[in-house]
């Protein structure tokens, strides 16, 4: 399905960032057409600018003209505006604990992975005494779901697209065993349904291409 | 529409939070008072991944996260509307909800807290963050429009929480001159029902957040030494 009556959809993006990444699984799971824009963060676009200049970050969505930044948000826009393959579940309840999760995943989850990968050594010990206590709570919210919407992607697995894709190259390129099969059994099966599923694994960043991108940064 | 509790500390704005749309929306509940030095197990069980307040409780099935509160209770009680209908509009809100509580609270508590040399930087910044929310409410009577909405109860600690924060931080964010609409939005909006039956007390406040500001800079001062 395409955009509504030919409204052009644009997205500003980074090819290595999980929260472009976001907006791009959204609506290629709706097959909404969009035209990409990749963003140069040394080099910042005026239309980056233009449309985002609060805090002048990717991802950006533009729909009619209207742009909107912050990808958890743009994410629920995507899905109040396509309703074909709905992200979000009908029950208020369960709507609830979706985006429970999601802002936990952003606000508690997703740093303390990022900062266990980046951590120095005076830090490590904690840093990934967090990361663990964060993925062990992110276990117990899937429980025995096959994704955390149940039987089809939803807004929770792809707030934790950095969980199921990134996570396995930062942890390699630090050398530390966060998110293994031994340790998190259930998390880590449902990392590989994840990253298996025919849209998403079409819609990720080559891992090569973000193996060399993060591993150049880690020797800076 | 059934059985509903809140647990809370009445000083804690994201609990004010949950407290002003419930009544708004005329819903009845009952107020679980929480010993944040004490937690109770209620809301170990409730929360186990913030053990934080405010938990909503419906049908005794637990809610975590103010702004998720919000968004539940909107959905739940199709009474006085708190969020546009439009999804753009919609959008547009919790974009700017999200902006409040991580630019503008903590741009705020940054520059109550800070001393000397850093004071004067993190004042520019909690000022910049608050500039924004200015432009948002010029023209309009509530951030909802002709009423209270979603983002004003978002805001509302501006209204209340944060003069607290300003004499005890010896700083001045919110002035008539600076932010002529949200000042005079922070005044109305205390005196409109049913949020000004709804404030605690001032002392109570100022309690509150000595306890934390000292906190902090004890912290801070012995990670300097």
């Amino acid at each position: 399905m395409a955009s509504e009556h030919g409204e052009e959809v644009k997205v500003l993006g980074k090819w290595s960032s999980p929260f472009s990444n976001r907006v791009v699984l959204s609506l290629k799971l709706k097959g909404v057409a969009y035209k990409y824009s990749e963003e140069d963060f040394a080099n910042k676009s005026d239309d980056l600018l233009k449309y985002n200049p609060i805090h002048k970050k990717v991802p950006v969505l533009i729909h009619k003209g209207n742009p909107l930044p912050e990808s958890l948000v743009i994410v629920e826009y995507i899905d109040d505006t396509w309703t074909n393959n709905p992200l979000l579940p009908q029950d208020p309840y369960e709507r609830a604990l979706a985006r429970f999760w999601s802002k936990t995943l952003d606000d508690k989850i997703l740093p303390a992975l990022w900062n266990a990968c980046w951590s120095d050594e005076k830090g490590r010990d904690k840093a990934v005494e967090e990361a663990l206590e964060a993925l062990k709570i992110l276990q117990e919210a899937l429980k025995d779901k096959r994704f955390f919407g149940g039987e089809t992607i939803g807004l929770v697995d792809i707030a934790a697209n950095f969980i199921g894709y990134w996570v396995a190259i930062l942890q390699e390129i630090a050398g530390l065993e966060l998110l293994t099969i031994e340790k998190f059994p259930k998390l880590y099966k449902w990392s590989q349904e994840f990253v298996n599923h025919p849209v998403i694994k079409e819609s990720l960043p080559p891992r090569d291409k973000l193996f060399a991108f993060f591993k150049a940064s880690a020797s800076k | 529409m059934g059985e509903v509790k809140v647990i809370a500390t009445p000083q804690s704005f994201p609990c004010a939070r949950i407290e002003w749309a419930l009544r708004i929306k005329g819903v009845e509940y009952e107020y679980l008072k929480e010993d944040l030095a004490n937690k109770s197990p209620l809301l170990l069980q409730s929360n186990p991944a913030h053990k934080k307040v405010p938990v909503l409780l419906h049908h005794d099935n637990p809610i975590a996260e103010s702004l998720v509160i919000l968004e539940y209770i909107d959905e739940t009680w199709k009474e006085n509307p708190l969020l546009p209908l439009d999804p753009y509009e919609r959008a547009q809100a919790r974009f700017w909800a999200k902006f409040i509580d991580d630019k503008c609270v903590f741009g705020v508590w940054g520059a109550t807290v800070a001393q000397g040399e850093e004071k004067e930087k993190a004042i520019d910044a909690a000022l910049e963050s608050l500039a924004f929310i200015e432009k948002e409410i010029e023209g309009k009577k509530y951030f909802g429009g002709e009423k209270i909405g979603y983002l004003d109860i978002v805001v509302g600690w501006m209204s209340h929480w944060l003069n607290v924060l300003e004499e005890l931080g010896e700083i001045e964010l919110l002035t008539a001159e600076r932010f002529p609409s949200l000042h005079a939005w922070s005044h109305n909006f205390i005196q409109t029902p049913p949020i000004k039956d709804c404030i605690p007390p001032r002392e109570t406040v100022v309690e509150y957040f000595s306890f934390g500001i000292n906190y902090v800079r004890s912290l801070e001062a012995s990670t300097k030494s």
